[in-house]
């Protein structure tokens, strides 16, 4: 395979031009401005220009910086996990689950810890759904229990143990100081210690999540913005088959 | 001048609707209070500071009292006997009461004349707080030069109350006119208040006595330099809504985000509990001249801002009715709404203009919290940026009180140092460009603007004639708001309420209603 070398695209191919802007702990003065230059250089930049800079309090610094990027990138080295769609809808997702399992597929899901966001979760789980996109709960061939926010890991598996869930959906919505890596961690180590990985087919999801990011913790998928409904039907009938080595 | 033709009878309807509505939460409010509530008492007699396992003296002996069974009379009496009983300050007295050298259950004995008499000492030294709070903060506006409205508004959210407070002369320095800082994840689900300086929260910085204080006397050095007032907000809102009323007006605060639903639908307190807070808190706020923000804006997270325009209306209508209930003056009421409708919508800034004036026009002397997009704003900060200018021009052509400056970066994370900058740069511009661009324009009677206020307001009127028929608890249990549903029982919080037995004594709050609203 052939080098398929990258780099920002300004106005002319591989001219590198990045916008950056960024403050500094420090007073706006040319020295400033001097400092914000050699600051991008060592970012691996060249041609930096300074465009704009100001005070914003007391020892700070705003700049808008232009420059140019050095390195450059081999495309092809690059891979990313996402979650394969054919574009199921609603009714072939249906359709396909009475046939293939010839039962409702159970379905719970909770945003968990403290966080108190609802509307990602029961944008994929209620009625309603997204953007005109029906939600879990209105699939004729799954029972969806949306338990919905600040709900316990304890408390989720429980619910999920109770209704014999195919699959659990979990939501985090707050990431700061990674606070949705240490939920969704402590809830995987509770299923494993539970020795109940193999009995779910578990899904995360929120706007700061990417399918990577799932997998690395021992989730089967994860789902970022703008996810639809059907899109998260779809995965847990396949996944599901997958499992129980039905074809496709 | 903006101004919509609305018919002043249909005004006086939906306020005698939401009055009445509100007098029937008020008559369970009037036989209830709250541990919460009572730990507020405890807090303004002077109880303050943790035992030695980091449980709050204030907590550790409602616990005490309930353990006494004595908990239906109220703290008031109970701890006004023991401090006659020790001979000593509240401090050590709520010490001793810890430690168990004398005990709520062994205090009978004292005669009756000499505990009222005490009460009464005690009432004296909460009110006289309460009351220099106000006095400090009127003067501290006069001295230092008080802002016109809009406020601008910034919120500060690091988690570590020292670099919110570089934030927050940073953000001042940049035109900020109000402080708020955001309180960390969980703690409205926290009974009792954190104790000290903190610097570990998540979306937020714990909301303490001594970050209040912190802050508060940052903000006093830079409204000397800036030759500006600049206000300081917190939350009181969740489990410890009075308690922390106290704690803000203690610490001279301006502003708290108090709503009488917002903990009931998002954060699933229980309803009784939140009604019950909500008003000795409000008590305490309208006393300490502490202005209030309602939550309205929030329901147009969780639902439509069209079609569901009219609950944040409603809901105005029925926080104005129980703030005056709890002695709020117009000036205090920081009605909340928001600019949340979804940019797709042609003609959304027409919708925002109709929804931000009739808002304007039903509480022409409330100081109106106005909120930015926030559901629909983008990753691409750029074009959230763009968003907030349209934001910008809405407030200042409709003369909202309290203008939330709008986030680029809102949909990423919260605000960093430049975010608030670039924010208040767009705002400043807007509001100098604009100035006066609400006193130049009329709105056609006809048009789209005066019909869609119209709609909004019969919309809400319905709303509140059903409220109204089945009563608020039964209506947020139905859904009504925010399109969340809450059972009566439901929720957290509801065992810390309790019926007022007979001989029950709360003389804070008895004072501050015969004294009625001030100036
Ligand atoms: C609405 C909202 C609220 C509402 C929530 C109402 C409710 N009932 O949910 C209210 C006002 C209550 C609120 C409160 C807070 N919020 Co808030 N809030 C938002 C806001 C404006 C929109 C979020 C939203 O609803 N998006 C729309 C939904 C549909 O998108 P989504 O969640 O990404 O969901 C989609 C996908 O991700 C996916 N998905 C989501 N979950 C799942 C799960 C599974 C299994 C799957 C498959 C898919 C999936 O499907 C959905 C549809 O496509 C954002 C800002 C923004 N614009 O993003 C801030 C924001 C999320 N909030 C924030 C914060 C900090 C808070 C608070 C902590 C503030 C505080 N200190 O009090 C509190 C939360 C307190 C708590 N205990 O959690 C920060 C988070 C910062 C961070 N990255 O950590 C944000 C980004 C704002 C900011 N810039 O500061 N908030």
């Amino acid at each position: 395979m052939s080098d398929n070398l990258i780099k920002p695209y300004g106005d002319t191919l591989n001219d590198g031009v990045v916008q950056l802007s960024f403050t500094l702990p420090i007073e706006a003065s040319a020295r400033a401005r001097k400092a914000a230059e050699a600051y991008v250089a060592k970012l691996n930049f060249e041609e930096i220009s300074v465009a704009h800079y100001k005070k914003i309090a007391d020892g700070f610094t705003y700049f808008v910086v232009y420059a140019r990027a050095i390195p450059v990138l081999d495309y092809n080295h690059i891979q990313a996990q996402e979650v394969e769609s054919k574009g199921m809808d609603y009714y072939e997702i249906n359709k396909q689950i009475a046939e293939k399992f010839g039962r409702k597929l159970n379905v719970v899901g909770a945003t968990i810890g403290t966080d108190a966001h609802t509307v990602g979760i029961d944008a994929i789980m209620n009625m309603k759904g997204w953007d005109g996109n029906y939600g879990l709960e209105r699939y004729s061939e799954m029972n969806a229990y949306n338990m919905g926010a600040q709900i316990p890991s304890e408390t989720l598996l429980a619910k999920a143990i109770e209704v014999k869930a195919d699959a659990i959906l979990v939501s985090q919505t707050v990431t700061q100081k990674d606070s949705h890596i240490r939920n969704f961690t402590e809830f995987m180590e509770l299923v494993e210690a539970e020795n109940l990985r193999k009995n779910f087919i578990l899904l995360i999801g929120g706007p700061r999540i990417t399918n990577e990011m799932a997998i690395e913790m021992g989730y089967d998928a994860g789902f970022g913005p703008g996810t639809k409904p059907s899109n998260v039907a779809e995965y847990i009938l396949t996944r599901l088959m997958e499992k129980q080595g039905l074809s496709r | 001048m903006l101004h919509l033709p609305l018919e002043p009878q249909q005004i006086q309807r939906v306020k005698t609707l939401a009055r009445e509505i509100a007098a029937q939460v008020q008559d369970f409010i009037d036989l209830h209070s709250s541990d919460s509530s009572e730990r507020t008492v405890l807090r303004l007699y002077g109880v303050d500071g943790v035992t030695e396992d980091g449980v709050p003296l204030p907590n550790r002996l409602v616990e005490l009292l309930r353990e006494s069974r004595l908990i239906e009379s109220g703290v008031s009496r109970a701890f006004a006997a023991a401090m006659i009983k020790t001979g000593l300050g509240a401090s050590e007295t709520a010490q001793a009461l810890h430690e168990g050298t004398i005990r709520f259950s062994e205090l009978k004995s004292i005669p009756a004349d000499l505990v009222i008499n005490k009460e009464k000492e005690l009432c004296q030294r909460a009110i006289s707080l309460l009351d220099r709070s106000r006095k400090v903060k009127r003067e501290k506006a006069q001295k230092f030069g008080n802002p016109s409205y809009p406020w601008r508004y910034l919120i500060v959210a690091s988690g570590n109350i020292f670099e919110d407070r570089t934030q927050a002369r940073s953000a001042a320095f940049s035109g900020a006119d109000v402080i708020a800082v955001i309180r960390s994840t969980a703690q409205s689900l926290l009974d009792y208040i954190p104790f000290g300086a903190t610097t570990e929260g998540f979306g937020g910085t714990y909301a303490t006595q001594e970050n209040f204080r912190i802050m508060r006397s940052a903000l006093d050095e830079v409204s000397q330099d800036l030759k500006r007032y600049v206000r300081l907000t917190n939350y009181s809102s969740g489990l410890c809504m009075a308690e922390i009323a106290a704690c803000a007006a203690i610490e001279d605060l301006d502003m708290l985000l108090n709503d009488s639903m917002y903990g009931i639908l998002f954060r699933d307190i229980n309803m009784k509990r939140t009604f019950v807070d909500q008003y000795f808190s409000r008590m305490i706020c309208g006393r300490a001249k502490i202005v209030i923000n309602t939550g309205e804006d929030n329901y147009l997270t969780t639902s439509d801002a069209i079609d569901k325009a009219y609950t944040v209306t409603a809901s105005q209508l029925i926080n104005e009715a129980m703030g005056h209930n709890a002695l709020l003056s117009d000036d205090l009421l920081g009605l909340g709404h928001a600019f949340e409708i979804n940019p797709k919508i042609k003609n959304q800034l027409l919708y925002e203009v109709s929804h931000a004036q009739l808002a304007r026009q039903l509480f022409p002397s409330a100081p109106l919290k106005y909120m930015p997009a926030t559901k629909h704003k983008s990753t691409d900060i750029f074009f959230s940026h763009v968003m907030d200018t349209l934001f910008n021009l809405v407030t200042i052509a409709t003369k909202q009180g309290i203008h939330l400056a709008g986030m680029a970066t809102e949909a990423i994370h919260t605000p960093l140092m430049q975010d608030r900058y670039k924010s208040l740069a767009n705002t400043n511009y807007v509001f100098n460009a604009a100035a006066d661009f609400g006193s130049e324009f009329q709105i056609r009677p006809d048009g789209f603007i005066a019909k869609r206020a119209q709609q909004v307001l019969d919309e809400a009127e319905a709303c509140l004639i059903k409220v109204h028929e089945v009563g608020l608890m039964q209506a947020i249990s139905e859904g009504q708001f925010a399109d969340t549903y809450r059972s009566k029982d439901g929720g957290k919080g509801l065992s810390g309420v309790f019926a007022k037995a007979i001989d029950y004594s709360n003389p804070i709050l008895a004072q501050i209603k015969a004294e009625g609203m001030m100036e």
